[in-house]
């Protein structure tokens, strides 16, 4: 069994399209606390830490989430290490 | 399996061959380029963002999807990302089956699919400036309608007009 990160649990976050431009960040490492276990947890921590990645976080409705590479629910969950990918509705093809 | 996400256009005719050579007897292809004309505006250029590692995931899951569907000899979907002008490709979906009806239901299937689920996102360049692409309803409406019939293999299902 892994011992927990003291502080929290560093997750790697990506923002894509218009998100990043409002975001003002490609990329990120963060460290939510172990409270933090899903998508919608740490949504709401990243919009409590304030700062421009808030703003772009501020309508969900307007976003979609990927956890580890494919697509995820707020409910889905979030451990240590994973990678999570905000960014508006797809439009390839 | 093939799929594959890159920035240099592709020679259709050269893939096309490629695919053709398992043998089965029907191909089907769908191409989809940069339009000159959308709400209004006249494009200059389309560029697309894509999310490196997730789309080859994405497209690798609908092909096996596709296969798990239906009765496949082989698929091919190549999707470019980066700035294009007009008229260039895009994306190519082809599919091979011994029977033209899965070759044709699969290749709307994925591109359907693709165009909901695959992590790209299009900005267009006109001439009073930039902005990105917002995702049509009718896209999200389109490939919900492939959820039914997905237990049963081979369901000579296309999307119905309601």
């Amino acid at each position: 069994m892994t011992r927990a990160e003291p502080g929290g649990k560093r997750v790697r976050i990506l923002y894509f399209a218009w998100v990043r431009e409002q975001a003002g960040v490609a990329a990120e490492e963060v460290m939510p606390p172990h409270e933090m276990t899903d998508v919608a947890g740490l949504v709401a921590w990243l919009r409590a830490r304030g700062g421009d990645a808030a703003i772009a976080l501020a309508d969900l409705e307007r976003l979609r989430v990927a956890v580890n590479q494919e697509h995820a629910r707020p409910d889905h969950p979030v451990a240590r290490e994973d990678e999570i990918a905000f960014f508006p509705p797809v439009t390839g093809g | 399996m093939a799929v594959r996400v890159q920035r240099e256009d592709f020679d259709v005719a050269a893939e096309l061959a490629q695919l053709g050579n398992s043998g089965a007897g029907a191909l089907c292809v769908f191409i989809g380029q940069v339009r000159d004309f959308n709400e209004g505006r006249t494009i200059a250029a389309l560029t697309l963002e894509h999310y490196p590692g997730m789309a080859e995931r994405e497209l690798a899951r609908l092909e096996a999807e596709a296969r798990r569907r239906w009765s496949l000899s082989g698929v091919l979907v190549v999707h470019r990302f980066g700035r294009l002008a007009v008229g260039e490709r895009i994306v190519l979906v082809a599919v091979s089956s011994a029977r033209r009806d899965y070759a044709f239901t699969a290749c709307r299937f994925l591109i359907d699919q693709l165009k909901t689920s695959a992590p790209f996102w299009k900005a267009e360049e006109t001439d009073t400036g930039r902005r990105w692409l917002a995702a049509r309803a009718e896209d999200s409406v389109t490939a919900r309608r492939w959820v039914a019939g997905e237990g049963e293999r081979n369901a000579a299902c296309e999307p119905t007009e309601r």
